[in-house]
């Protein structure tokens, strides 16, 4: 029970920061017309930043909810 | 290779391997060995989500505004990360109640209000039929195009070809007939279509496939890896732009309602509730689904970009950006890699398509026709004996309305939007049942009304900004409602609602449509308390915990009324078996053995729930169950108990053990007074008496001698010495009564010295020697040689030592008498004993001596000998010096009274 509410509290945590990373005024950091290793910056860091986010969704409860 | 028949050979192939798996699906589930008792089917079957929207659409989107069309993607990321609470909820809460859609949801939560759920599933089918509309307009388009390969043609304008020549029209028709034999072969009583399910998984992992295969050739076929073919679109002009996105408040705040509006989306939508929440078998798959569907939406998103930038590159402004994925290869001349897109893409449609008419038509019949039937008491409903039937009808017509009505709209308004904008104004409708449905899962003051209001509201004001404008764009209405305002009036045009400018129309809409239902649904729900049925149903939504739901029925129906009931809707075969299982579940051979109680009723319920939905099966039962009425006050009482007093009621455990001890303590307190004013009346009455006699004798002897001058002298004198004795027993008794008053009340007066004991022993004998001598008493004294001091009042020592003798004195025979008194120090303390020989104290007795007026020996017949305070009195001397005074004595040997004081060792050497 303790570690499914840890698992709950580190979920709506990664919202927030998802919340946060996919929105002004930290999307607009971004925004600017650079390549990074000739990817466009604005796409490499929403791509990058959502699969992070992903791999710590599935860390959080694949690893983290187990009794 | 790629004529007409080839590709219509091929669909229709593919239609058939979708309904070889669902077949092989179904025999599995009736195996018990169900395929989609997985989380990675759960997970890949929530990418219904993704359509010919994401398919075809996506790129377009991105050829238009760069990264623009990633929201909708992120934001069923981040419902997902909140899956854990929301989704797990919404099953636990499905499961619990039998929903079986999100209408039977919303109508379930306010008190299985039929109304509710009527007004949900309007607004579900308006506002989802443009996107079937979507799905028709790109499998029609992609079929166009396909088939005039090698050239790339761009199909006519939507609704100008007749419609018998009109591709889509047969798209919608083989779309609604397949859905109808896919989705309505026969009926369940849970809702769920395992079938299905696995088929909707397979189609994702289809599409994903077609996807990447495309994304693969276009980025390493045709270009060189990513960093190419961004290379290649910074050094064209036209798509720099795309590289970034526009810089302004307006773009970032359109990119938030984007996200915000598709995180609800992904929830609400009707074939996501329908996959998410109905099919869901197990809530733990909600697990995996939490990252593995934000991946596959990672996933099928990767190439998006670089296929829009290809089909730019490679193409002049007449190519429709929505069909890159197909024109791409078909330029390259791949007609593999071609049919795979296309069939991507009528697997992105089917999937939807499926699940959502599916979804829909479940409201419509459940929510919609068959309260409305059950109204009317339609006079067929009751003489047929098996509705199963009917109940299939209904849903086979309502597929295939809609799917029409999508094509309807696909002639009317289609063409003037590109495939993303017209899924967005579907998704700005779904989003009008959030209000409702979260606030509902987590909010136990919304009642009916509210729901209904802010769903009207919201709905009302959609219409207005979104459907409305979507006519007028395409020429169903005038322009000048859109230019002018309603009847001419600025402040109404829709798309500037209020003056409102610089917002997109998605955003407008959502803005002013979620204002408009967030403000009636709380408006109206804080109008008043919510009602009982109301109260109970939210209780079970709010709280909802891992456990069964409370059995809502108050009374009972039989087995021969239910059965045949649930018969006519399941059919007489699938309800028989259901209705065995309860009995072998209660442990009952057959199924007439079942009582008549409430807990069948609910059983049957929830087997009717699933087959006409939550509000209908109620009505159902209702008319079948004597139900005790639920009062207002009894349910208020039931949630009090549950909620509230829950709350404190930690807190009133603490109050009321405190409280307790408080009790106990004052019962304690009022017993000792109680006790003590007994005491103080005994005392009281004891003292009279004691005063009483005396005072008698003194009075009688004196009227004697007043009323008879004759008495002789002797006798004068005799009776004189009487009344001066008396009257001296009298003071003394007064004096001692007093004395005792103040030793009780600690208010005598002490004088604490260092007393030489034997000395005063030795000057209390002497001072009584003439007494002793007068009755010759023969007096023995047993002094040690020095002194022994003790820290004590050297009067009251004199006192109980006087006591103390001349109790010995009285009770000593006349006739050689014998008092010995000795004083011995042991250890620390010093021992005083005064011996008699007279008659003895009983052993019970030897106690009481030391109680107020009581005196040894029988009080009835023996004559008084003393005040009975002395005793006492001394005790209390004794003790108040920190000694002790006994009594050791037995009947006829005398009597030994004792006491001990301790030695106040002041440095004086003793011996």
């Amino acid at each position: 029970m303790m570690r499914s509410r840890l698992v709950a509290q580190r979920l709506a945590a990664l919202f927030l920061l998802g919340c946060l990373l996919f929105n002004y005024p930290l999307l607009a950091l971004f925004n600017r017309d650079i390549e990074v290793l000739g990817i466009p910056l604005l796409y490499a860091y929403v791509f990058g930043a959502w699969l992070a986010l992903i791999v710590l969704m599935a860390l959080a409860v694949e690893r983290g909810g187990r009794p | 290779m790629l004529q007409d028949w080839v590709v219509v050979v091929v669909s229709f192939a593919y239609l058939g391997v979708l309904f070889a798996i669902a077949y092989w699906a179904d025999r599995r589930a009736d195996g018990g060995r169900s395929v989609i008792a997985s989380p990675t089917v759960y997970a890949l079957s929530l990418a219904v989500y993704c359509t010919t929207w994401t398919f075809y659409g996506s790129v377009g989107r991105a050829a238009a505004t760069g990264i623009g069309f990633l929201p909708i993607y992120l934001g069923p990321t981040l419902t997902l990360a909140l899956g854990w609470f929301v989704m797990r909820k919404m099953v636990r809460v499905a499961k619990a109640n039998r929903i079986t859609s999100i209408a039977d949801f919303v109508a379930s939560r306010y008190g299985k209000s039929q109304l509710l759920g009527g007004l949900v599933t309007v607004i579900a089918v308006i506002g989802v039929i443009p996107y079937i509309a979507l799905q028709l307009k790109a499998v029609s388009n992609s079929f166009t195009i396909l088939i005039s390969y090698p050239e790339i043609v761009m199909p006519a304008k939507g609704g100008t070809a007749p419609l018998l020549q009109d591709s889509a029209f047969y798209v919608a028709i083989i779309l609604a007939v397949f859905t109808i034999l896919f989705g309505t072969r026969h009926m369940d009583a849970t809702e769920r279509h395992e079938g299905m399910v696995a088929a909707i998984a397979f189609e994702s992992v289809v599409k994903l496939l077609a996807f990447f295969v495309v994304g693969i050739f276009v980025t390493y076929g045709i270009y060189d890896g990513f960093v190419d073919v961004f290379d290649r679109a910074q050094a064209s002009a036209r798509l720099t732009s795309l590289m970034t996105t526009r810089d302004s408040a307006a773009s970032y705040g359109s990119w938030a309602a984007l996200t915000f509006l598709s995180m609800l989306s992904v929830l609400l939508l009707p074939r996501q509730f329908q996959i998410a929440v109905v099919e869901n078998v197990d809530e733990s798959h909600v697990r995996r689904a939490v990252w593995l569907f934000p991946l596959y939406l990672f996933l099928i998103n990767i190439f998006v970009l670089p296929i829009a930038i290809g089909g730019l590159l490679r193409f002049p402004a007449g190519v429709d950006a929505d069909t890159f994925v197909l024109t791409l290869p078909m330029a390259h001349h791949e007609q593999t890699i071609t049919l795979l897109a296309f069939i991507g893409g009528l697997s992105a449609a089917t999937g939807m398509v499926i699940v959502e008419t599916i979804a829909l038509s479940t409201m419509v019949c459940n929510d919609l026709v068959m309260p409305a039937l059950l109204r009317m008491r339609v006079r067929a409903l009751h003489a047929r004996h098996d509705l199963s039937g009917l109940l299939l009808g209904i849903r086979r017509w309502a597929i295939g309305i809609l799917v029409l009505l999508g094509y309807v709209y696909f002639r009317a308004a289609g063409e003037a939007y590109a495939l993303v904008s017209i899924g967005l104004m579907s998704f700005a409708a779904v989003a009008q049942f959030a209000p409702a449905v979260i606030g509902g899962l987590y909010w136990k003051g919304g009642t009916r009304g509210g729901a209904l209001a802010g769903l009207l509201a919201g709905f009302v004001v959609w219409i207005y900004t979104l459907l409305l404008p979507s006519f007028a764009k395409s020429g169903w209405l005038p322009v000048e409602f859109m230019t002018g305002g309603l009847f001419g009036i600025d402040v109404l045009r829709p798309q500037q609602l209020f003056g409102l400018q610089g917002l997109d129309e998605i955003t407008h809409c959502l803005l002013w449509s979620l204002l408009a239902n967030i403000g009636a649904y709380l408006g109206v729900s804080l109008a008043r308390m919510p009602n009982a049925g109301e109260a109970s149903q939210a209780t079970l939504f709010v709280d909802a915990k891992e456990r069964d739901s409370v059995a809502a029925w108050r009374g009972g129906a039989a087995v021969a009324e239910l059965l045949p009931l649930a018969s006519r809707f399941l059919g007489p075969d699938r309800a028989r078996e259901a209705f065995e299982r309860h009995a072998r579940d209660r442990g009952l051979a057959r199924v007439d053995d079942l009582p008549a109680d409430a807990r069948l009723a609910q059983f049957a319920e929830g087997l009717l729930a699933g087959a006409i939905g939550s509000a209908s099966a109620r009505v159902m039962i209702a008319s079948l169950v004597q139900e005790e009425p639920l009062g207002l006050d009894e349910v208020m009482d039931i949630l009090d108990e549950a909620s509230q007093v829950r709350a404190h009621s930690r807190e009133l455990e603490e109050k009321s053990l405190e409280l307790e001890q408080a009790t106990a303590e004052l019962r304690a307190a009022n017993a000792q007074l109680r006790e003590l004013d007994r005491m103080k009346d005994d005392f009281i009455s004891t003292v009279s008496h004691e005063l009483r006699t005396p005072l008698t004798s003194i009075r009688a002897f004196s009227e004697m001698l007043l009323e008879d001058p004759d008495i002789g002298l002797d006798e004068r004198k005799r009776f004189l010495g009487i009344v001066v004795a008396e009257a001296g027993r009298l003071s003394r008794l007064i004096n001692q009564i007093l004395d005792m008053a103040r030793l009780e009340s600690g208010r005598a007066e002490w004088t604490t010295e260092s007393v030489d004991l034997p000395a005063v022993v030795g000057a209390s004998v002497e001072s009584l020697g003439q007494m002793f001598r007068d009755k010759g008493v023969e007096v023995s004294v047993d002094l040690p040689a020095g002194p022994i001091t003790v820290f004590a009042d050297r009067d009251r020592l004199t006192q109980v030592m006087i006591n103390l003798l001349s109790n010995a004195q009285k009770f000593v025979p006349d006739d050689g008498g014998c008092v010995a008194v000795a004083v011995r120090r042991t250890g620390n303390s010093v021992l005083v004993a005064v011996d008699d020989n007279g008659p003895g104290i009983a052993a019970e007795d030897r106690e009481l001596v030391f109680e107020k007026f009581r005196q040894g020996g029988n009080v009835l017949t023996d004559k008084p000998h003393g005040t009975g305070l002395g005793l006492p009195i001394s005790r209390q001397i004794i003790e108040y010096f920190g000694g002790r005074l006994w009594v050791e004595s037995a009947p006829g040997q005398g009597a030994k009274f004792q006491f001990m004081l301790p030695i106040h060792d002041d440095g004086a050497p003793t011996t």
